[in-house]
């Protein structure tokens, strides 16, 4: 019996010497010499899973990055869970993305409730809840949560750009709003408001909220067509806006119509809609759209035709969600890149939290992301654009504009 | 033998423990689930550990609606609502009032009661389907009402309130981590609602309230108060769903409307099915259904890739389907997987126990 007591011994040793060799290289959770394991949530399904093609895009991407030789030789391991939009099942994916899947930092959750749900659990942990998939004004609060950025132009400042450009060109429009009744819809209404000033008042004659679980929003649009509104300001998520453009188009409505940036994607909303009721349209954009010809011959236009080719061939091409998938997703791409063979949650929050001038393949000429350890808003810039139904695209016209507005 | 470790001590009272309670089996069963969850999450991760303590949760509420449908008659889509009550009680008196949690469950309770015999009084006149409707369109409005502008101020609005500062931690410095009592102190509520469940059934009201399901005529030439205790099971019913609603702000350490929309309802109603009406340990089957079958149904449709892929070399003109979009497919194979059972099992996972219990004793005798 004894000898297999000090049998023991030289394993203990052993075990025991491996866990050094280990601590001495300073691994994080969620890094080995082989692999960078990034957490992801998406609602794949639910109300909100017309946005479930974002993950796929950026599962895409990494597979990519993988088939290219990895990130400085470490392969990226993407484990991606459905949340279905739901705060209580995001809080239960991201332990087990942390806990037991031991990730290194949680990418792209999406929706600000669910973000909300886990953003003190992970702050808690020291986790990055990086560029989160929310344009809420209150991601970038490094004070009280240097853990979380948010990625996106916030939704206050784009409704800002509505109101500068309204005043200017439709000085006595009487402006109705239709929203999504959460923070998101609200926080586009307050920057709407917050541009409009002292004319908000009068100028806005009817605001439409309307319910996430509600089916239509048909009544909505009836309410604001007999409400003698001339200028609509839609705050909706793709479903619904795509319902909107569809029942104005039944109903004879031609107001000038400003839609928001969440939902211009022309595969995801207008192509739904019908492309010719959504004639003259105004909305924002700040990635380069694939369905404009001008950026036809453009070498990051190209690469991301490739990459939907090669690595995701079902995905929809004419979709904005897709760009944007793989543009957050070569923005990690690139801070990991950069970190070289020191991979640490620290790090990694640093990082974002420095970024300077970086250019993406499918930015716009002109817009480029800024941080600082003061500053967690990277995208901060966009550009006006209006939809041409001859030509199934966005015209993009004026400026860049800069509507910065800094939560608390 | 001469010093005898507390474990061996430990193991020997069990062991004495065991003997005695030998004929009594019931007390018998009773004390190895006390054994197993005082165990339990000083063994399971943390993450495990916050899943069955949902899982506690969820049970707990559906016993509720199952005490209302499966036991009284009475149908109800509408239970969210009493569970976005309970959630907002707690955390209302936890962030305006500082109120400590363990003080809001049974305000929380209270409060929920209240709500669900009121409820109960118009739905009196209502039967079936109509009920059903009633309830269904108190699911809808819930989440809109939290958003109201004038409680806004108590209710946090559309963002809800955020708890994760207040989480009570162990007291007496006992040494747990939030997760460890936070299970400690769902499992014990558990254990009291459950036997207050298995009391409610089992006595006169309890038969009473069966009676009223079974035939309301016969019930009532028997002199049973039809509305009256119609009402008093939708007040019982809203109770324990509230109670669940109030862990459930203290597990999630967050309320707001989106957690409370209609799936919440149906979720509920699923894992009562599927649990079995009218038998009240289905419900933690039920919770265990509603709450890792979706997780098993993700991790299923993303591994469906290769099975398109199968199909393609077959059929060539069969469209391309990603790994990645195969994912988009969770909400069908969760359905598959529901369809299956109540084709299989019609009466939930508690008819196929009882059939499985009685084909054994068939067999033995």
């Amino acid at each position: 019996m004894k000898t297999k007591k000090y049998g023991m011994i030289p394993a203990l040793a052993l075990g025991f010497a491996v866990a050094m060799a280990g601590s001495a290289f300073a691994q994080s959770p969620g890094v080995t010499d082989k692999e960078i394991k990034i957490g992801h949530l998406n609602p794949y399904s639910g109300p909100a899973s017309a946005y479930g093609t974002i993950g796929k895009a950026i599962a895409a991407y990494f597979k990519m990055v993988n088939a290219e030789g990895g990130i400085n030789g470490r392969l990226v391991n993407f484990i991606s869970y459905d949340d279905s939009y739901s705060p209580p099942k995001s809080l239960e994916q991201v332990r087990k993305l942390v806990e037991s899947d031991n990730v290194l930092l949680v990418f792209q959750p999406l929706g600000t409730p669910s973000n909300t749900a886990i953003q003190g659990y992970l702050n808690g942990k020291k986790v990055p809840q990086l560029f989160v998939a929310t344009g809420a004004t209150k991601w970038g609060n490094p004070k009280k949560f240097p853990w979380t950025m948010g990625w996106q132009p916030n939704y206050q400042s784009e409704g800002r750009i509505y109101a500068a450009y309204i005043l200017k060109n439709y000085p006595n429009g009487k402006i109705g709003v239709l929203y999504q009744n959460d923070d998101y819809g609200k926080d586009y209404l307050k920057g709407l408001k917050d541009g409009l000033g002292a004319k908000a008042k009068t100028m806005i004659v009817s605001e439409q909220p309307y319910e996430v679980a509600d089916p239509t929003v048909d009544s909505q649009i009836i309410a604001l067509k007999a409400s003698g509104a001339d200028i609509l300001f839609n705050a909706t998520t793709p479903k619904f806006a795509a319902q909107s453009i569809k029942k104005m188009a039944e109903i004879g409505w031609k107001p000038v119509h400003f839609l928001n940036q969440v939902s211009n994607s022309v595969g995801g909303v207008i192509k739904p809609a019908g492309p010719e009721n959504a004639d003259g349209i105004f909305s924002t954009g700040y990635l380069k759209d694939q369905n404009d010809p001008q950026w036809k011959d453009d070498a990051g236009m190209k690469k991301w035709f490739a990459f939907m080719d090669k690595y995701y061939p079902d995905g929809d091409k004419t979709s904005s969600f897709n760009t944007y998938g793989y543009t957050v997703a070569q923005n990690l791409h690139k801070i990991l890149l950069g970190l070289g063979k020191n991979v640490t949650r620290d790090a990694v929050m640093k990082a974002a939290a420095n970024m300077k001038d970086l250019d993406l393949d499918l930015l716009l000429p002109g817009i480029k992301i800024n941080t600082s350890a003061t500053d967690f808003y990277p995208i901060e810039q966009q550009q006006m654009m209006k939809f041409n139904a001859k030509e199934n695209k966005w015209e993009f016209f004026g400026p860049i504009l800069s509507g910065e507005v800094r939560g608390s | 033998m001469k010093t005898t470790s507390p474990v061996t001590s430990i193991i020997a009272a069990i062991g004495a423990t065991l003997i005695t309670l030998g004929n009594n089996w019931k007390l018998a069963g009773f004390v190895l689930i006390l054994i197993a969850g005082a165990i339990f999450p000083l063994v399971a991760t943390g993450v495990f550990t916050f899943q069955i303590t949902q899982l506690l949760i969820y049970a707990i509420a559906i016993a509720g609606l199952n005490l209302l449908t499966g036991f009284n008659g009475q149908f109800s889509l509408g239970h969210s609502a009493f569970y976005a009550i309970g959630a907002y009680v707690s955390a209302v008196l936890m962030t305006q009032y500082e109120m400590p949690f363990y003080w809001t469950i049974p305000v929380a309770a209270v409060v929920c009661f209240v709500f669900g015999f009121l409820f109960g009084l118009p739905a009196l006149r209502l039967e079936g389907i109509y009920l059903a409707l009633a309830t269904f369109a108190l699911a809808i409005a819930t989440p809109q009402i939290l958003k109201f502008k004038p409680i806004e101020h108590l209710t946090g609005g559309v963002q809800g309130l955020a708890l994760f500062n207040l989480k009570p931690e162990a007291p007496f410095g006992l040494p747990f981590d939030q997760d460890q009592w936070t299970f400690y102190v769902t499992f014990a509520v558990t254990i009291l609602m459950f036997f207050i469940a298995f009391s409610l059934v089992n006595s006169r009201s309890g038969r009473a309230m069966k009676a009223i399901r079974d035939n309301q005529i016969a019930a009532k030439v028997t002199g049973i108060n039809l509305s009256l205790f119609k009402t008093l099971t939708f007040g019982m019913s809203a109770l324990f769903t509230g109670v669940a609603g109030s862990l459930s702000a203290l597990l999630i350490a967050f309320v707001a409307p989106d957690s409370f929309q209609i799936t919440l309802a149906i979720a509920i109603f699923v894992g009562m099915v599927v649990g079995g009406v009218g038998w009240i340990p289905g419900a933690f089957l039920g919770g265990l259904f509603i709450l890792f079958v979706p997780n098993i149904a993700e991790h299923i449709a993303h591994g469906l890739g290769w099975v398109f892929d199968l199909i393609r070399s077959v059929v060539p003109f069969f469209p391309t389907v990603s790994e990645q979009s195969a994912k988009g497919l969770t909400g069908t194979v969760y359905g598959v997987f529901l369809i299956l059972l109540i084709y299989v099992m019609p009466s939930g996972l508690a008819g196929l126990l009882r059939l499985a219990a009685e084909r054994l004793a068939r067999a033995r005798s």
